[in-house]
């Protein structure tokens, strides 16, 4: 199946750019976040047979911390970071004012409605319509965090995601022991040393069933644990 | 710290560094030799590390004391997070950790900054042993309770206490000079490093050269009797013959003195790879290109640096 653009809704705004729309101090709260996330973690990042690069593409990881998205989003170098959007729970990072703004200004994070899901404004939908021809996202297919720190089943967002763009590149990263740093339930962080690995991408295969696909998906991740 | 010897000792590291890189640079420039590109390559590696090591110390020591001792204190944050990463901790340990990191690590170093060395040589042993048993008990869980705490409590007196007896040196007041943290005290701790590092290298070199009978084969197969021996020999020698730059010491004194670091350095070693096996991991970091962790780094000043400051104090303390 090609992929073929929908007519954009006239009432939508266009995706907002990165960059210059956004104001300096939110670009110096997001700089000052990522720089001090990769202090706190300790965070070495590898890039296994894949590079970074501006193209478009779902990164893919496990779900450990609260930690999770910003740090993956701060080992991208600079460019592709302005790119690159975090998909985050509306429940929990539109409650109170500075999650709204770390979330909405800082991040740009891409908030998707968990509890009111529309049949007409399905997450995955949302999703496709805010990247448009240029961004790229941060996705944790698990739903939730994990609490053991063990890899959970994937949902299936993730199937449709590449299905309905089958020319977006799928990255898995691997998120290795942030769950001790700031583990689910704990505000104050452990200053341990974690490792990200990024992982070659891959793509839906043609005429993949769900489930091989999810299984994929989820043993790419498994694997950059080693 | 303008004086004569200081100069020299300086000097004398610099050129040896310079050598070695030379050294170095001539044997990858010219591969045909019968040396092992690898051991070559490894070696060059090494000798990197070894420049950050040395300029990041060279001005440490230029700014002063209390640098010197914050950046001392820098080390052991970073060596206790490697220890502990190794280390597998459940979520019962957290808050326990929070407070190990951020308040009595620091706490320790300021304690060492003020030179009360009344209160930081029980410190973390004491109050530090103390509050680990007691916040993991709170915390609820009781699995495994006194393995989770003593590995907490390991990690806190190697990687921070006793690492800090070499920023200590720094206030240890010498007989025959009027006042501490003068250009003599960073020599001391200079004669420290300097030691411990070449005991290191001689360890190795030994075991390589005449390394019969390891002294645990199942922990390390490249530590020997041999090699121990060696280097607390060569170590002694080295002591022996710089004793111009430690203030305090004779030279039989420092020759004691050197043997005592290279045994308590092989010890440091030995007890770092103990738990690396047991870990099954072979370094503890990336930091430094070519030198592992800093936890592979420092572990035999960690075990060196008390004795050395004991000793220094017992010699020439007033």
């Amino acid at each position: 199946m090609l992929y073929q653009a929908e007519p954009m809704p006239v009432d939508v705004a266009p995706p907002r750019r990165a960059g210059p729309g956004r104001t300096a101090v939110c670009r110096a709260a997001g700089l000052t976040l990522a720089a001090l996330a990769r202090l706190l973690s300790g965070a070495s990042v590898r890039w296994i047979a894949c590079q970074p690069d501006t193209c478009q593409r779902f990164y893919f990881a496990n779900h450990t911390s609260h930690l999770d998205a910003l740090l993956i989003w701060s080992s991208l170098p600079q460019p592709v970071r302005e790119l690159t959007r975090p998909v985050a729970a509306k429940d929990y990072w539109s409650r109170g004012v500075l999650r709204r703004w770390l979330a909405e200004e800082v991040f740009d994070a891409l908030l998707i409605d968990r509890t009111d899901i529309k049949v007409h404004q399905s997450p995955v939908d949302v999703m496709l319509r805010e990247i448009g021809s240029t961004r790229s996202l941060i996705v944790f297919p698990e739903g939730s965090r994990s609490v053991t720190g063990d890899l959970g089943e994937f949902k299936s967002g993730l199937y449709y995601l590449a299905k309905k763009r089958p020319d977006i590149e799928l990255v898995p990263v691997h998120i290795d022991n942030l769950n001790r740093i700031l583990p689910r339930g704990e505000f104050l962080p452990v200053p341990l040393l974690s490792c990200i690995s990024f992982g070659p991408p891959m793509w839906l295969e043609h005429g993949e069933a769900k489930v091989n696909f999810l299984a994929r998906a989820r043993k790419a991740v498994q694997a950059l644990k080693e | 710290m303008n004086d004569i010897r200081t100069i020299a000792l300086i000097a004398g590291v610099l050129l040896l560094l310079l050598v070695a890189t030379a050294v170095g640079q001539f044997l990858a420039r010219n591969p045909d030799r019968s040396l092992n590109p690898a051991a070559v390559n490894a070696f060059n590696l090494r000798l990197r590390g070894w420049w950050i090591i040395c300029t990041v110390l060279a001005a440490a020591f230029w700014l002063g004391t209390t640098t010197t001792v914050v950046l001392c204190g820098l080390v052991s944050f970073w060596a206790l997070r490697e220890f502990i990463t190794l280390t597998p901790t459940r979520k019962g340990d957290h808050r326990a950790l929070f407070w190990v990191f951020f308040l009595f690590t620091p706490l320790h170093y300021v304690l060492v900054a003020y030179n009360r060395y009344d209160l930081f040589s029980v410190f973390l042993p004491l109050y530090g042993t103390l509050f680990v048993l007691a916040r993991v008990a709170m915390a609820g869980d009781y699995k495994r309770f006194l393995e989770r705490t003593a590995k907490i409590q390991a990690g806190l007196v190697v990687c921070v206490y006793c690492l800090s007896f070499a920023a200590a040196l720094l206030h240890v007041r010498i007989r025959g000079q009027d006042t501490a943290n003068s250009g003599a005290n960073f020599r001391l701790l200079f004669f420290l490093i300097l030691l411990v590092q070449f005991a290191d290298c001689m360890q190795y070199v030994w075991s390589r050269m005449a390394g019969r009978r390891p002294v645990a084969p199942e922990v390390s197969s490249t530590r020997t009797w041999e090699g121990l021996l060696g280097s607390a020999t060569s170590t002694a020698l080295l002591a022996a013959v710089l004793w111009w730059a430690a203030p305090p010491f004779e030279p039989w004194q420092a020759a004691l003195v050197g043997f005592v670091v290279a045994v308590m350095g092989f010890a440091g070693g030995m007890t770092m790879s103990a738990i690396k096996r047991d870990r099954g991991v072979k370094d503890y970091g990336t930091l430094v290109v070519g030198h592992g962790g800093v936890l592979d780094r420092v572990d035999s000043m960690c075990f060196a640096a008390p004795v050395f400051y004991h000793l220094t104090w017992f010699v020439a303390g007033q």
